[in-house]
């Protein structure tokens, strides 16, 4: 069994017990045309949209890009939202540092802190970015955009590193074990019962917090700042 | 506008000033305009009212203007990738109605023609398909009342007590009755190769989102949906097409569904990477947690819908759901989770859907610590706070479905609370 294979059949294991409602039936679905509604699209509308990028570089376009190139895209179409140097500007998301942070009481996740695959950021930055002019890049500029966030992040070191489908696909993320399969059913076994306690469960509680003293609920004509989540 | 004593009180205005001038537009019984009560005949009363389809597509009574979705400006930078929550506190019964359904976009709301959209499904399958939105609705269709929850539901209070409001605390969730086509139709139309493991789902926004979905959920209960309580989905929701993913988190329900690949691995795509995986005390963070455990809320009373009848004979009402069920049992508590009393149901009780319960009692005009605590049909009862930041951590933002504390002041005032 291939490594990605024990994976998915670990996904699908801690699936099915983190959600018993999932049946046990045979996965089949070859069945057979029988409606024959729709029609096949053709060779063209399937690459029109095809853009989704794998962890094995699966889907990557050809095409290169170096962070030199990228370093001007960064600077025109992103560093308004990001930061020069990926730090963000006010609530936009931070690019770049945050190593070491993931067990602080402030962890600051960037593609390089927190993110699995490199392959990701080319996935993403193609769906979704320039934020509001998507898919306004070429090809090699995108790969040129993703060189660049990798060497804010201190994945990509030389500045004249090109990025490609081969040389992307080669590139390993700092965290990438850094992440474990759904394990509730297991680790917070504790949490299913019999009986839930009905008297005298705890002993008297006091209040230790109070929404109101924090005071960043949402008010008319009011400037509220608080930890927020993106 | 004269305001009472408890109006001009901090807490009670915390709950943001539309809900104060609401509670002035609708006066407990002793206010209002004399004038229009008996023994005087009102003005409604004395002349005619609009005629039928002077309003062709009915709205709420303008008194009821502040039921509306609301967002936490503070909580992202723009408000095209955002989200705006479902004001919980004035609805009732289990169905969310379709304008307060609330919203997360990741690139604000795509005005899709329906005539142009398409959806394809292609990668590991004997044929792949493209169908047009009335080529979808050819197909067999399944009408299902499902609950769609944010992950990160009540992520803003995993350190404590932070917003005044279960629209704010507990909002980012609805329940629509949806038809649709089921995802398994579609799939066995197309042919699912034997390797197929792995579905890529994607939405043709301006943020075309992407997640990666097992062939295990996909063939199970997942549908394609294109109404939403009978009518056609709100462009909020996704129209003209939605996946439905039914008791998983709301990210996977990918809106203005464009794309399904099948492929033999998961994507890690931007959502299920950098988003949506929970960050634990060591460093190490869960991925692929799609489905939503056994979670309730009491709606009533709550900081927005204080008690305004003083003591007497006291309604709890609240909602209860599970991603992995029906609901078994709701318990609630009005001392902190010290004693509990079993919630009545009431309502349909169904699979992966919204419940309703209620606790009634005589209030004796003392201060109470409401909470609600699920246990749903596989066993699993709904942890504390402090039971879930034990395994868990503060730092995991999604995934909070640990029980709320309401504290009901004598002046019947309720606050968001956080108790040891």
């Amino acid at each position: 069994m291939s490594k990605s294979l024990k994976l998915i059949a670990v996904a699908l294991t801690a699936c099915a017990l983190s959600a018993p409602a999932v049946s046990q039936q045979k996965v089949d679905a070859k069945g057979g045309p029988r409606y024959h509604i729709g029609r096949v699209p053709t060779a063209d509308e399937i690459r029109g949209w095809d853009i989704d990028v794998r962890p094995d570089g699966q889907g990557l376009p050809e095409g290169k890009g170096t962070v030199a190139e990228g370093e001007k895209l960064f600077m025109d179409n992103c560093s308004s939202c990001h930061g020069e140097f990926g730090e963000g500007n006010g609530r936009w998301p931070v690019l770049a540092g945050g190593k070491g942070s993931l067990t602080s009481d402030n962890p600051v996740k960037t593609v390089g802190s927190y993110w699995p695959y490199a392959s990701t950021v080319f996935d993403y930055v193609r769906h979704a970015m320039p934020y509001g002019n998507t898919g306004s890049l070429s090809v090699d500029e995108y790969y040129a955009l993703v060189a660049y966030v990798l060497y804010l992040n201190d994945v990509i070191t030389d500045q004249n590193f090109e990025l490609n489908k081969k040389t992307l696909a080669t590139i390993k993320m700092p965290n990438e074990q850094g992440f474990v399969m759904d394990d509730r059913a297991t680790s917070e076994k504790s949490f299913w019962q019999k009986d839930p306690c009905m008297k005298d469960c705890i002993a008297p509680v006091k209040i230790t917090g109070r929404a109101a003293a924090i005071d960043v609920t949402p008010e008319d004509g009011k400037e509220k700042k608080s930890r927020g989540v993106e | 506008m004269s305001k009472t004593d408890s109006q001009s009180r901090r807490s009670f205005l915390a709950t943001g000033a539309g809900v104060a001038a609401a509670m002035l537009a609708r006066p407990a019984a002793a206010g209002g305009n004399p004038a229009n009560q008996p023994p005087n005949v009102p003005e409604w009363t004395k002349s005619l009212g609009e005629g039928v389809a002077v309003r062709p597509y009915g709205k709420p009574s303008k008194f009821e203007k502040d039921v509306v979705r609301r967002d936490v400006e503070w909580l992202t930078a723009s408000r095209e990738s955002s989200v705006s929550f479902t004001p919980l506190h004035e609805l009732e019964g289990i169905i969310t109605p379709n304008g307060l359904c609330f919203e997360r976009h990741h690139g604000g709301i795509a005005e899709v023609d329906p005539a142009d959209h398409r959806l394809m499904i292609h990668g590991l399958v004997e044929r792949p398909l493209i169908l047009t939105l009335e080529e979808l609705k050819r197909y067999p269709r399944v009408n299902r009342i499902h609950f769609m929850e944010c992950a990160a539901n009540s992520g803003m209070e995993w350190r404590g007590a932070q917003l005044n409001g279960c629209q704010f605390t507990h909002g980012m969730i609805h329940c629509v009755q949806y038809t649709g086509v089921s995802l398994r139709t579609l799939l066995e139309e197309a042919g699912v190769k034997s390797n197929g493991k792995w579905l890529l789902v994607e939405g043709a926004d301006a943020a075309t989102m992407d997640r990666s979905l097992p062939i295990e959920k996909a063939l199970d209960d997942c549908i394609i949906a294109y109404k939403m309580n009978g009518e056609a989905l709100y462009p909020e929701q996704g129209y003209p097409m939605r996946l439905v993913v039914p008791g998983w988190q709301g990210n996977l329900w990918v809106k203005w569904l464009r794309r399904i690949k099948v492929g033999d691995q998961p994507w890690h795509t931007r959502e299920e990477t950098s988003k949506y995986t929970d960050l634990m005390p060591n460093g190490k963070a869960r991925r692929f947690t799609w489905s939503m455990d056994a979670k309730s809320v009491i709606t009533s009373p709550s900081p927005q819908a204080p008690i305004k009848h003083g003591k007497g004979f006291t309604i709890v009402s609240g909602l209860a759901w599970s991603g992995n069920g029906k609901v078994k049992r709701v318990d609630v508590s009005l001392d902190g989770g010290r004693n509990w009393w079993p919630a009545r149901l009431d309502g349909p009780v169904l699979d992966k859907a919204l419940t309703r319960f209620y606790y009634e009692f005589d209030w004796n005009g003392e201060p109470l610590l409401l909470q609600s605590r699920v246990q749903d049909e596989t066993g699993y009862v709904q942890p504390s706070k402090a039971e879930l930041r034990k395994i868990r951590g503060v730092n995991s933002i999604y995934h909070n479905n640990g029980i709320q504390t309401w504290h009901v002041q004598a002046n019947g005032e309720v606050e968001n609370v956080e108790v040891a």
